[in-house]
């Protein structure tokens, strides 16, 4: 009967922390505080809260005492919290450099069913028609402004290797219009291309990538040689590209009339959807058309998704590792303590500030080690810049890690998570303990 | 191995405890055996026999740059050069434009570059008498259902049709089975077409070629026949850039990301929280038992073998949960492998070697302090409970 009694407060449990879990998972940072506030309120105001309360400093107090099992658990969280939030902060930066880069004004056309900018033609006829479409914005000239564009890859020399590491950099052939549709782009050093001349714009990104890119140095591309004349700012996926005049790149391409995509701005954000079916009522072209942000978050989306899922598995596999490293200190600290614990249920406190009193000593390790794994994270990894190819793309994407706050907020949630599993079972085992027999141990 | 009962005995002495401890050690090391599969698939990556012998000739410019189909006969006549064959990226996707599938347009002899790729002689006939004919990766079939007689319909990211269409309807004709998981692991995913069929059909490649594979009769040859084959191209309009396919798969991958540093950081984190973890347990195995220990110490046992018999079992709890970690790994990752369609590489002689070698390394640095410890006792202090 006994053994029936043990097992269904064990089922019991478990099914509570799967419920807990599940409510956590969904909350948001102002109901966590609610609730905080709400616990505070019932530990000053009720009799039992404040046993609670009183327990919990004692436990508190004589943490220093069992300082190396203490920091088992906070550094064993911290752990958790710091690869998860860093591996997040991959995922997140890559996603954002890309999303950054579009915009809800600006609309591309591809040639149909192209995956990307680069697999992308469009021939002379249709880079001709495109422009003459309704719906996008023209200049004080009157002019639409459309940029048809050419994407091309180049193999350059890595920046600290020999001449034999070689990686691939998107080199992009612009006219005029390119600066137009994008004003976030912006001359830092050196001058603009002139038109005609084997003259490249590199940036920042890419300077950092590669070998030989400072303004005035001239590099080979295949068998020309290109003189650097600028560098531009953009701080969003075009950092990481070369750009030069779009004739003088098809020439090198010999890509002749025929460019890749055509970018527009458009008259009107909401104008998008009359304009996509401009161009794809017209019979002389065969085209896709997205708006800007759909299509490089379109790009990100497979890689962000993957390394979002990398992220979680390991931080789950962890994550155990800390529950089951959590259990084992907490269940010791309660067999340290089981007598003094016996004293204060047979003076008379409940077994429900005890409980409350286990579970908050652990949460507050739990929260410790959730802090500074995420202080680890972001003092380690905030800004640090990694690079990768791109999907869709044919170059470096260099991109920065960004730890964000809702990151840092989800590294919190987990190791209150894992404090909470960790505690809850020492915390009952703490209050069934057999007063009588608890005494009598030594 | 006499005592080793006794150090069974101890090590289960607070079976609860070691149980927590172990299923913590079980996690890290389940982590281990994945990451590290990962980063060794990563580094073996075109390390192959096979790969050394073959050379990946490309456009200097860019990887996206095609080359002249007229390349062939010169690159054949190379002194050195056993074979040549070319190919083209194709840019097939599946249903959805963003489902893009590895497949490239072949020569007709591309396939026997690859000895280490096996197709039925029957299935190869079938290949070469068939003009829309395909040949897939084996998990690629398995993924999509896919049989030999099947038609397949495409769609080119890159490559319209003549009719101006993006959609190719092709036959699967064979299965494309790497005898190499390792090595030709990518051989798995990908489907080969016919260069000449791929030619005829798109009014958009005109004869150009991605890239020629050649393989070498001499590995160590290799450097001066790449650099021969660069020769016969320098200075024209369309230079190009010969590797090892060794080289050019670890180009890629370097410019992928570096694997071996987020691999490397991750497990640098799991394996420091684990030591202390285990060294704490051990920490209270050892305080607990000094009366026991003195106990020992008193009927006979010399301080050097309390101190071996302590960090046996420490090694011991460590070699227990990293056994069944990696195990689990190695258990694991083909069953998850298989269902979701996902391909990991699998766990390695390779990566138990290391795995057991850090279990054993990781069992002595946190044994050791609670092992001096223990040798150090002094058994009237010890007894008397000071």
């Amino acid at each position: 009967m006994n053994k029936f009694k043990n097992f269904m407060i064990g089922l019991g449990l478990v099914v509570l922390l799967v419920v807990a879990l599940a409510i956590w998972v969904k909350l948001t940072w102002p109901l966590v505080l609610a609730a905080a506030a709400l616990f505070a309120v019932w530990m000053a105001l009720t009799r039992q809260g404040r046993q609670a309360a009183s327990v919990t400093a004692v436990g508190v107090s004589t943490l220093r005492q069992r300082l190396g099992s203490s920091s088992v658990i906070v550094i064993g969280i911290a752990g958790v919290v710091g690869v998860l939030v860093a591996l997040l902060a991959m995922g997140e930066g890559y996603a954002e450099t890309l999303r950054k880069t579009g915009n809800t004004e600006t609309a591309i056309v591809m040639r149909g069913a192209s995956a990307s900018e680069v697999m992308s033609v469009l021939e002379r006829d249709s880079v001709v028609v495109i422009p003459q479409a309704a719906g996008i914005a023209r200049d004080a000239q009157g002019k639409p402004i459309a940029s048809p564009e050419i994407v091309v890859a180049a193999n350059l020399q890595l920046k600290g290797g020999t001449a034999d590491d070689v990686g691939s950099v998107q080199l992009r052939g612009i006219g005029d219009e390119a600066w137009t549709v994008r004003p976030n782009v912006k001359l830092v050093a050196g001058r603009k291309f002139k038109p005609g001349m084997h003259e490249l714009m590199v940036g920042q990104g890419a300077q950092r990538e590669f070998a030989d890119l400072d303004v005035g140095h001239q590099i080979k591309l295949g068998n020309q040689l290109w003189t650097v004349v600028g560098e531009f700012a953009s701080g969003d996926a075009l950092d990481s590209e070369l750009w030069a005049d779009a004739n003088v790149v098809a020439e090198a391409y010999r890509r002749g009339g025929s460019r890749n995509s055509v970018t527009v701005k458009l008259a009107d954000p909401r104008g998008f959807d009359a304009f996509k079916a401009t161009l794809q009522a017209d019979p002389r072209l065969k085209v896709d058309v997205s708006t800007t942000i759909d299509y490089f978050s379109k790009q990100s989306e497979g890689t962000s998704k993957m390394i979002k899922a990398i992220g979680i598995t390991v931080g789950v596999i962890m994550a155990i590792g800390a529950i089951f490293g959590a259990l084992n200190c907490m269940f010791a600290a309660v067999a340290a303590r089981a007598r003094e614990i016996a004293t204060l249920r047979a003076i008379g406190f409940r077994g429900m500030p005890v409980v409350v009193a286990i579970m908050l000593e652990t949460m507050l390790l739990a929260l410790l080690g959730g802090l500074l794994g995420g202080a680890l994270a972001w003092l380690i990894f905030n800004g640090y810049t990694a690079s990768t190819l791109a999907a869709g793309s044919v170059g470096k994407l260099s991109f920065e890690f960004s730890v964000t706050p809702a990151l840092l907020w989800s590294g919190l949630k987990w190791a209150l998570a894992i404090g909470f599993i960790g505690g809850l079972f020492p915390a009952v085992r703490a209050a069934r303990l057999p007063v009588t027999a608890a005494l009598r141990e030594l | 191995m006499k005592y080793l009962h006794l150090i069974w005995a101890a090590l289960f002495r607070r079976k609860t405890r070691t149980i927590l401890t172990l299923v913590s050690i079980i996690a890290a090391f389940l982590l281990f055996g994945m990451l590290d599969a990962v980063r060794t698939s990563f580094d073996q990556a075109g390390k192959s026999a096979n790969g050394a012998e073959r050379l990946q000739t490309g456009s200097k410019l860019s990887f996206i740059q095609t080359l002249p189909s007229s390349l062939e006969l010169p690159i054949g006549r190379v002194a050195g050069v056993k074979a040549v064959a070319y190919a083209n990226w194709f840019g097939g996707a599946y249903q959805d434009p963003h489902n893009q599938i590895f497949s490239f347009a072949v020569s007709p002899n591309y396939i026997d570059l690859f000895p280490e790729i096996e197709v039925s002689a029957e299935q190869r006939k079938a290949f070469d008498a068939t003009r829309t004919g395909v040949l897939v990766g084996e998990e690629l079939a398995r993924k999509y259902h896919w049989k030999v007689g099947d038609r397949l319909p495409l769609q080119s990211t890159i490559f319209p049709t003549r009719d101006g269409s993006k959609n190719w309807s092709f036959d699967i004709v064979g299965i494309l089975h790497p005898k190499d998981k390792s090595a030709g692991g990518m051989f798995n995913q990908l489907i080969l077409l016919h260069w000449k069929y791929f030619d005829d059909s798109t009014p958009y490649n005109q004869g150009a070629v991605g890239w020629y594979v050649s393989r070498v009769t001499d590995v160590n040859q290799a450097d001066r026949v790449a650099k021969a084959i660069d020769a016969i191209s320098a200075n024209s309009d369309h230079e190009t850039r010969t590797q090892t396919e060794q080289a050019a798969t670890a180009n890629w991958i370097k410019q992928l990301a570096d694997i071996g540093l987020i691999v490397g950081s991750i497990m640098g984190a799991v394996f420091f929280t684990l030591m202390l973890l285990s060294g704490n347990t051990m920490m209270q195995a050892v305080r607990e038992r000094t009366s026991e220990l003195a106990v020992l110490k008193t009927i006979g046992f010399s301080s050097r073998s309390v101190l071996c018999m302590v960090l046996a079992e420490s090694v011991l709890l460590l070699l227990i949960g990293g056994v069944v970690g990696l195990g689990i790994a190695t258990a694991l990752i083909p069953a998850v492998g298989a269902n979701s369609g996902l391909s990991l590489p699998p766990v390695g002689a390779g990566n138990w070697v290391l795995g057991i070698g850090l279990m054993v390394l990781i069992g002595l640095v946190v044994g050791v302090l609670p092992a001096l410890r223990a040798m150090r006792l002094n058994i009237v202090d010890a007894l008397a409970g000071r």
